[in-house]
């Protein structure tokens, strides 16, 4: 079956020719038409238009927005705050930078659509630090939207003020937890919250309700607020509304960025057909289909099981390139549609340094506040580090799952599960290799492959 | 502390961002960085005090966060990524490369002084491996080969070679 | 199915029993009334909860209902509420009591936890603990005997990390030992108001750390030391002196202030190793100052007196006293009793001004205070003075009026209950003009000018009480023998009193009590043996009127009203 063709929402002009990150060029393409409507409306009708809508945090954990939004404790009387997690930084992940890099009012206009709907009156933008140029383009577009009006004490006229500020990272994967990056946005190290009682909408930024909202989340909410929930949610399949952009990168013809309604298209339609296909001479091996984070396929596997298709509940039998691309049923086999980071690796790369890669970032970005995760990640790290570059053991595969097991469901925070599930699923699906790593390091160089550890 | 009029704007500019002011602790370090090139324990306690916080706050996140620094670097900062879809496209072999172009270690100044060499994580643009940041600028597709040409241009580029 | 609790309590379930906590309890403490132990290095019951070491981690439960009707569900296989226990295991400390909550700590899943925590924990611990100070008090020790699995799997290279570094004059620290809980910092923080500590780097090799140039210095340093769970914090006073656990622990209270902060003093073999706090939720948390920890020094101190002297000339106690009571005979007698002394000898010290004919004054102690657990009052038994009555009002810093007695011939004859008059204003030349009787622990210019010395003892070499500023009255107990040549203050007291005339009276503490409660109004309802180990609230109402020195402090606000527990005849 041919491969649906993209429909480009969010990143409608990211590729246009002669399309440029200022207001001008923005306004031409009907910009702000949709800030304009809406602040003409309640807000809690917008709020309304964004749970019909089914949208799903596109950051990672598929949250839907909407429910995020009603869980705000409106009762303490306190400022809600908004931050926009632009900390973009799940390895494999590259969409929000285009956002920001090339259409930086698409995110300002969508900020201050939710900001309103949420009667938000102070919002900062928590850009990674490795985006500076990034944070130069928005901090000049926000001054250009407030000298329109779009941005300030007096939105458009209506009296309704807000105010939007750039907050610059400095290399840390863990600002993207939401509540690290509260804490960091606090000017603290950035340690993970222990959740109770630090939810967010609750107890979130100076303990004021905080929703914090992904880059490619919030300028859904844009559409949203445009077309109207229900037509939204007619978007893409049930539970997995509107459209996704998908990040694919690693041993793959046409790496990029490709923006498809969710789970019309299938894994082997987005490789195959939509990326090419492996590079020459090379067969896909596994693919990693949500952020590094997320569990491995393994190409020749099958996923078996029910699923529910409208009302009813029919079989499926997949392998890798079958799985839908949207959150449920990359859950049902076992990963995760996390932030739409695609990575994928062909017969020359060896699973057991592709793992000791994973780690190596795993424990360089582990905040280190809680036991597990702290001593969890550094250990496997060193793990595959000395197959790699030492004495290889038999016993290696599962010793490190053991270690992952141990860290699993155990942290304050989720980055256990994600330096965990890399080598639960690697040496779970590739215990074999692991296994005849030893041997084979001692014979003949493998060197067809790159150098990842 | 001496710190010129523009960056003392900034960072006056910058604490009423916030309704407390500890939160300005990111944004000061990175502009004092900007302008000194590194994190004095000078400017660390420069920083306390203006946001009326005890230096060890400050030291904390210094030591946190990757890119704020202790030390002066090269000239010109060279930032390669390490992470899996970059190394898959051939990021060691780049960063080697570099490394080779200005004979120096890793994280260290290079014998010339003109670049500090570094292995970074995820820089975000994984499509387009292997990635390097050269300074603010991002650079795509970098395999050995585009490394030397870049290694010749920041060679170009240094007070030796403007003097001669 | 979990039973009503009473009023104000709720009822939680842990590992099958009922327990009726205050809504709010944390699971680790309302687990700990059930005699049930939930392991912990980060939870500190006196600091914020961070929630970082992951020991504590347990199964949680709420009982099920139906969604729609709200009815519980009941499981048909043993006729009670079905209970929803939620897949991952969730920390205690950070756990309220609710009603109806359930937590399991002896799970395979708990266990489980336990053993990769521990594991965790040790791979990066230099597991020396043969070398190690904290050997014998070391929570990693304890807890990995108890719920470690006893081998490990680790063979990479461990960190290395800096080992001895002062953080200041008095607490050393190795963080290799480091289990990065976060309590010292925390307590620099949030009890000592003194953020010199964090932690810097990240991941694993995050390292506890002092800002440079800056110091631990604070006088709260040490506590820093007591609440490490492991070997990373020592003091530098006590390291490597003593194995603890050939120290015997004696109950003791801080006698720097009018606090009263309790503490333990740890001995072995009549030598006082150190002063630790103990917890006492009215009084001190479980804080003490540093400056409170080295009082023990004085026990072996140069200067210490170690003879009975008559007229310079060594001599035995009973010729001392009868030399005393001769001296005293003569009439124009002065005493100058001590607000150091305890309740005890304050009530001899009473007895003896009685039969003398001769009033007493004290010698106010008054500094700063620092808003903790020193007080601006330096003596710390002003209060028993008042509640014996061996005084009425409060003291002063100089003994003016007794220089103006002597001057005018009126005061002949002094005896100072270890107070130095010399220090209290009095010149050479009145100290020369009179015969003192000085009975004390160290030499001083008093104890040179005096005819008859009698040695005295510490307040670790003797029990009693002291009431401190709340009107709480407080039991020290002798932690180690006197030093050789020192009488009991009482026996001294006692004799003396009997020498000049005045009624025999018993010497030990508890019999003496019996009196102490007859007389004495305010300890009426108060026998020594009844005095919980926390101390008991006096009813302190009679003096309420008096300029009293102390400001707020931890659990003290001067202007609060008397608290409602007073005991009361």
């Amino acid at each position: 079956m041919p491969a649906p063709e993209q429909l480009r929402l969010v990143f409608r002009h990211i590729d246009e020719p002669g399309y440029s990150a200022d207001l001008a060029c923005y306004l031409r393409n009907g910009g702000y038409e949709v800030l304009r409507k809406s602040v003409k409306r309640r807000p809690e009708e917008l709020v309304d238009e964004v749970k019909k809508s089914g949208l799903r945090g596109r950051g990672g954990a598929g949250f839907p927005c909407g429910v995020k939004w009603s869980l705000l404790d409106r009762r303490s009387g306190k400022p809600v705050y908004l931050i926009v997690n632009a900390d973009e930084s799940e390895p494999g992940t590259f969409k929000d930078r285009y956002i920001i890099h090339r259409d930086p009012h698409q995110l300002i206009e969508a900020i201050m659509i939710t900001c309103f709907a949420n009667r938000v009156e102070r919002t900062f933008i928590y850009i990674r630090g490795e985006f500076p140029d990034g944070a130069r383009i928005l901090e000049k577009a926000i001054a250009e939207a407030r000298a329109a009006n779009f941005v300030g004490p007096d939105i458009l006229g209506t009296g309704y003020g807000c105010e939007v500020y750039i907050h610059r990272g400095a290399g840390a994967y863990i600002c993207g937890e939401e509540t690290g990056l509260i804490e960091s946005l606090e000017g603290k190290r950035p340690y993970p919250r222990i959740k109770p009682p630090y939810f967010p909408a609750v107890l979130g930024l100076y303990q004021c309700p905080t929703i914090v909202n992904n880059v490619e989340t919030l300028c859904h909410v844009k559409h949203i607020a445009d077309m109207g929930g229900d037509a939204y949610s007619r978007m893409g399949t049930p539970n997995n509304t509107g459209t996704r952009i998908l990040c694919v990168s690693g041993q793959v013809r046409r790496p990029g960025y490709y923006e498809f309604e969710v789970g019309k298209l299938t894994m082997g339609q987005l490789l195959n057909e939509v990326c090419g296909g492996p590079l020459p001479g090379r067969t896909f091996k596994a693919v990693i289909p949500g952020g590094s984070s997320a569990k491995v396929l393994k190409f020749g596997e099958r996923y078996k099981g029910r699923r529910k298709v409208g009302a009813d509940m029919v079989e499926y039998d997949w392998g890798v390139e079958d799985i839908p691309m949207d959150f449920d049923s990359l859950a049902m086999v076992g990963s995760m549609g996390g932030s739409g980071g695609v990575i994928v690796m062909d017969d020359s790369a060896s699973m057991v340094e592709a793992l000791g890669n994973i780690n190596a970032f795993y424990s360089h970005e582990s905040c280190g506040q809680c036991t597990p995760c702290r001593e969890g990640s550094l250990w496997m790290k060193r793990i595959t580090a000395r197959m790699v570059h030492g004495d290889a053991r038999p016993g290696d595969g599962a010793l490190l799952k053991s270690v992952a097991d141990q860290i699993a469901g155990r942290t304050i925070c989720a980055f256990g599960e994600a330096c965990a599930w890399p080598t639960q699923s690697f040496v779970t699906k590739f215990g074999d290799e692991f296994k005849a790593y030893p041997q084979e390091k001692k014979g003949a160089d493998s060197g067809a492959g790159p150098e990842l550890v | 502390m001496n710190l010129s009029p523009e960056t003392l704007q900034k960072i006056d500019g910058v604490i009423p961002h916030y309704p407390v002011k500890r939160s300005a602790a990111l944004p000061l370090l990175h502009f004092v960085q900007e302008e000194q090139g590194y994190i004095s324990n000078e400017a660390i306690e420069w920083i306390a005090a203006k946001l009326e916080i005890q230096p060890i706050n400050v030291y904390e996140l210094v030591t946190f966060y990757p890119m704020l620094r202790q030390k002066p670097i090269g000239r010109r900062h060279i930032r390669v990524c390490r992470t899996l879809s970059c190394a898959l496209m051939g990021g060691y072999r780049t960063c080697a490369e570099f490394q080779r172009q200005f004979n120096t270690g890793l994280g260290e100044v290079s014998p010339d002084g003109e670049v500090t060499v570094e292995f970074v994580e995820c820089l975000a643009s994984c499509g387009t491996a292997p990635v390097v940041m050269i300074d603010d600028e991002l650079h795509e597709r970098v395999d050995a080969a585009k490394a030397r040409a870049l290694s010749q241009e920041i060679k170009a580029g240094a007070p030796a070679a403007r003097a001669r | 199915m979990i039973q009503p609790a009473a009023k104000d309590l709720i009822t939680v379930n842990i590992d099958g029993r009922d327990v009726a906590v205050p809504k709010g309890t944390n699971m680790i403490e309302a687990a700990r009334r059930l005699g049930i132990d939930v392991p912990h290095y980060c939870y500190h019951s006196k600091l914020t909860v961070a929630g970082n070491c992951r020991m504590c981690l347990v199964e949680m439960g709420m009982p099920a209902v139906d969604p729609a009707s709200k009815a519980p569900v009941i499981d048909p296989a043993t006729g009670r509420q079905r209970i929803n226990w939620i897949a991952r295991p969730t920390i205690a400390c950070a756990t309220n009591a609710l009603p109806g909550l359930h937590i399991r700590t002896t799970t395979p899943m708990v266990k489980d936890c336990r053993e990769g925590v521990m594991e965790f924990l040790l791979i990066n611990h230099p597991l020396d603990c043969p070398i190690c100070d904290q050997a014998g008090e070391c929570k990693l020790q304890e807890q990995s005997t108890g719920y470690g699995r006893g081998y490990s799997r680790y063979i990479e290279q461990k960190n290395v990390k800096p080992k001895r570094t002062l953080l200041g004059p008095r607490v050393m620290l190795d963080d290799e030992r480091c289990i990065l809980c976060s309590r010292c910092v925390r307590f620099c923080k949030e009890v000592a108001k003194d953020d010199v500590l964090g932690f810097t780097d990240r991941g694993s090799y995050s390292t506890l750390t002092c800002y440079p140039g800056r110091r631990l210095e604070n006088n709260y340093s040490l506590n820093t030391v007591d609440i490490c769970p492991v070997g990373a914090l020592t003091s530098t006073d006590f390291r490597f002196k003593m194995r603890v656990w050939f120290l015997k622990q004696t109950n003791s209270i801080d006698a720097g202030s009018s606090v009263g902060a309790n503490t333990v003093a740890w001995s072995r073999e009549g030598v006082v190793y150190r002063i630790t706090p103990r917890q006492n939720d009215g009084v001190n948390d479980t804080w003490m100052a540093d400056s409170g920890r080295i009082l023990y020094k004085a026990v072996r101190a140069p200067g210490r007196l170690d003879s009975v002297r008559v007229n310079g000339a060594e001599s035995a106690l009973e010729f001392a006293v009868r030399e005393a009571a001769a001296i005293l005979a003569r009439g124009g007698v002065a005493v100058v009793g001590s607000a150091r002394s305890s309740v005890e000898e304050q009530f001899l010290t009473k007895k003896l001004c009685g039969a003398l004919g001769a009033s007493a004054s004290l010698v106010s102690r008054v500094e700063k205070g620092d808003g903790l657990l020193v007080s601006a009052d330096r003596n710390p038994n002003v209060r028993g003075a008042l509640v014996t009555g061996l005084v009425a009002g409060l003291p002063s810093a100089r003994l003016d009026s007794l220089g103006a007695q002597i001057d005018s011939g009126q005061v002949t004859a002094v005896v100072s209950i270890g107070e130095d008059l010399a220090a209290a204003g009095l010149s050479a030349a009145q100290l020369a003009r009179i015969a003192i009787v000085y009975l004390g622990t160290h030499a001083n210019e008093t104890s040179a000018a005096a005819r008859v010395v009698i040695p005295t003892l510490t307040v670790f070499e003797k029990s009693g009480t002291f009431v401190n500023q709340q009107f709480r009255i407080q039991r020290f107990a002798r932690a180690v023998p006197g030093v050789s040549g020192a009488s009991d203050d009482l026996l001294v007291l006692a004799g003396l009193t009997a020498a000049v005339g005045g009624p025999r009276l018993r010497a030990d503490v508890e019999s003496l009590w019996a009196q102490i409660a007859a007389e004495v109004p305010t300890l009426g309802p108060v026998s020594y043996g009844s005095i919980p180990d926390t101390g008991l609230l006096l009813d302190g109402r009679p003096w309420a009127g008096l300029p009293f020195a102390e400001g707020p402090s931890l659990h003290f606000d001067p202007v609060a009203p008397a608290p409602k527990e007073a005991a009361r005849p």
